[in-house]
């Protein structure tokens, strides 16, 4: 029950598409969607494999609550080996499609190989099948879910797809659904674009089954009045979206500047939550058009925007005068704060473009940002910028490469290479922010130093989104942390790595969990699924896929050394603000995170751990 | 002694007259507390949950003690989140 219990494998050279039941004993260990496949992934994927390589493979997995009436319950990841790092990467994307694909009857779709020539997956419930996607290669996401849509005749047809960045191997590529839902980071889109695959479209009419109905409607109709209740979840997000946390994180002098050369951003206002639903001079409209909520949503925070139709992106461009998804916080920083712009229509527009040729905006932002200190530093120069006066603040410089890198064309296409390998290239590998090689999101760790340890063991590299200790360190959710102590700080880390994991696992959205803990989702999944579960059996599975994870990277050549952070974030201290004279102390937390993990001084899970946790 | 307030999210709207990018120069007794300042701007306590001296975060049972002096910037954010 909750699981459909099978599994579509679509093996892209052959042109077959064949079910298999799904693999109930490790449902039972690992739940579903990132642990369930990440578990189906090491299994059958060589850890040394070329992420490019017809040898890997990549999984669109849902989890047992996806579908489901429980709240959130949209979700759906990617697993796969990154091409952006090489690690392990999980990328999880809310819209609609995943509720699409679990309606359709399918837990999980594996695919491997590599299509002789460009091809989409078409589902209709049962009936799935490869089909020729000579006409829609090269084309956006946008247009291509616009065609497949027209050509099927079928407006409900739900699509994930890549954009052009994606088939010329930008290496932070996404997988984009719904026009602008993605499965984000780490290149996962990078890698279905290496298969000839450009998109799975789907439409289910089947219906999702739960073990007892009764308890379910009363376990999620209890936890939906949680999120209500709660403040953040019942007001802060819907109204303000994540965008508000523009202005605290400047404020507290942890939101990392023109490269994460200081840590306060003298623009931060005019790119926040605060800005975005104020009137325009121009035309007395805000950029917020309206909230938006993904599948089963009791939240809501997307952000659907519009640019100003008389500034320079779109006044000649009405096809992008239009109301579409609009920025997110990360976005926000990484095109803003990261690159000095504090435009925000400009912001808007590189984050539409983001959305329509599928890429990370994070690693987008934080790569341009990057070649500006190169640029202005005279490490590279307009001959190798094709022209493009890369200073920090202009722009006009970021909204041009962006469409330069949905296209994969001209210096565009350099930073398609991601930061490390950007800067690499040019002889300076210390100016790429990066961990594992994935560009940082938008808090600077020498501020909050739990964030530092986050950083540097996250498996599937730089990442708020695997331990979001903000939550404490600065929200003071669930309870207040000191930002600038390392007290703590590895146990905080550890157990905010294993929840997200289980959460991650479930099919709900993680930004619950500003709200919920735990005690909330056991009794939905305990209501839905077979078998036994409370909090502690979900936490043990957050464990154990967190271990699982470190495995993988481990083989695939990862050591502790990969456990670092750049030498800005250690040994500059902050300039300015209240962490001002402060370095992260990773040095401190490392070794205490280690041990509490049960893992050796060199971070590798001892026969102990592994054995404890049956891995 | 002046102190610069900045209201956000929600409670934006007790700014008082002539605030600029949300902040306000607040002309106070020497001394004042934030929860003197927040009672003074009508501000709702229980809405009052980020509360940051100069970016630093003060804790709820430090807020009738901890006084400010000239120059000081008062920040305060009902409940939020984001990521």
């Amino acid at each position: 029950m909750a699981w459909a219990k099978n599994i579509l494998r679509v093996n892209l050279t052959k042109g077959t598409c064949t079910n298999e039941p799904l693999n109930m004993e490790w449902a039972d260990k690992y739940l579903g969607q990132r642990g369930l496949a990440t578990k189906y992934f090491v299994e059958e994927v060589d850890p040394k494999v070329d992420p490019l390589s017809p040898d890997n493979k990549l999984i669109m997995t849902t989890g047992p609550l996806t579908g489901t009436s429980a709240s959130t319950a949209g979700r759906y990841s990617v697993v796969t080996k990154g091409a952006l790092t090489g690690a392990i990467a999980c990328s999880n994307s809310g819209g609609f499609f995943g509720n699409e694909m679990k309606n359709a009857g399918y837990d999980m779709i594996i695919f491997e190989g590599k299509a002789k020539t460009p091809v989409y997956l078409f589902i209709d419930d049962d009936d799935a099948r490869l089909l020729d996607a000579g006409e829609i290669w090269g084309k956006s996401v946008w247009d291509t879910e616009d065609w497949i849509k027209e050509h099927h005749q079928d407006p409900m047809i739900r699509v994930a797809s890549i954009g052009v960045s994606g088939e010329k191997g930008v290496l932070f590529a996404c997988v984009v659904n719904d026009y602008h839902r993605a499965a984000g980071r780490s290149g996962v889109g990078t890698v279905m674009g290496s298969k000839n695959l450009k998109a799975v479209a789907i439409r289910g009419t089947k219906g999702v089954q739960v073990k007892d109905y009764k308890r379910f409607m009363e376990a999620t109709a209890a936890a939906k009045k949680v999120l209500a209740e709660n403040a953040v979840t019942g007001e802060g997000l819907p109204a303000y979206g994540t965008q508000v946390l523009m202005n605290v994180i400047n404020e507290t002098g942890a939101l990392p500047t023109r490269n994460h050369q200081t840590v306060q951003f003298e623009g931060a206002h005019a790119i926040s939550a605060e800005a975005m639903v104020e009137p325009r001079k121009s035309d007395g409209k805000p950029n917020l058009v309206r909230n938006g909520a993904c599948f089963g949503c009791t939240i809501a925070c997307g952000r659907i925007s519009s640019i100003d139709r008389t500034h320079y992106t779109v006044a000649e461009r009405p096809q992008y005068q239009i109301a579409s998804g609009g920025l997110e916080y990360e976005a926000a920083w990484a095109l803003g704060a990261a690159t000095g712009v504090d435009d925000l229509d400009a912001l808007t527009f590189a984050n539409f473009i983001c959305n329509e040729q599928g890429y990370d905006p994070i690693s987008f932002g934080a790569t341009v940002a990057a070649a500006m200190e190169m640029y202005e530093t005279g490490v590279i120069d307009d001959k190798v910028t094709g022209g493009i006066e890369l200073k920090f603040g202009n722009e006009r410089a970021l909204t041009e490469l962006a469409e330069l890198c949905g296209r994969g064309e001209g210096f565009g296409a350099e930073i398609g290479l991601g930061s490390r390998r950007l800067c690499e290239k040019y002889g300076h590998p210390e100016l790429s922010m990066a961990v594992k090689s994935q560009e940082f999101p938008a808090y600077d760790s020498r501020g909050i130093q739990g964030m530092g340890l986050t950083y540097a063991t996250s498996n599937r590299g730089a990442c708020h989104l695997r331990s979001y200790t903000v939550a404490s360190e600065v929200l003071g959710i669930p309870e207040k942390t000191d930002p600038h102590s390392t007290e703590g700080k590895a146990g905080l880390v550890k157990a905010f790595q294993d929840a997200t994991a289980a959460f991650d696992s479930s099919g709900t959205c993680i930004f619950t969990s500003f709200a919920w803990t735990l005690e909330d989702v056991a009794p939905q999944v305990d209501a839905a699924c077979e078998g036994e579960w409370t909090a502690e059996k979900l936490l043990e599975v957050g464990e154990r896929v967190w271990n699982l994870e470190r495995q993988f990277n481990n083989a695939a050549g990862f050591t502790a050394k990969d456990d670092n952070l750049p030498a800005r974030l250690l040994k500059d201290a902050a300039k300015v603000g209240p962490a001002k004279g402060l370095t992260n102390q990773l040095d401190k937390m490392l070794p205490e995170y280690y041990e509490l993990r049960g893992w050796t001084s060199d971070g590798v899970p001892t026969n102990e751990t592994l054995n404890r946790l049956s891995l | 002694m002046k102190v610069e307030l900045k209201l956000y999210a929600s409670l934006s709207r007790f700014l008082p007259p002539g605030a600029v990018d949300h902040k306000a120069m607040v002309e106070v007794p020497e001394g004042t507390t934030p929860i003197q300042l927040i009672d003074d701007m009508k501000l709702p306590r229980e809405s009052c949950f980020l509360v940051l001296v100069n970016g630093v975060f003060v804790p709820p049972e430090e807020r009738n003690t901890r006084e400010m002096h000239e120059g000081d910037a008062l920040a305060i954010w009902p409940p939020i989140a984001g990521g």
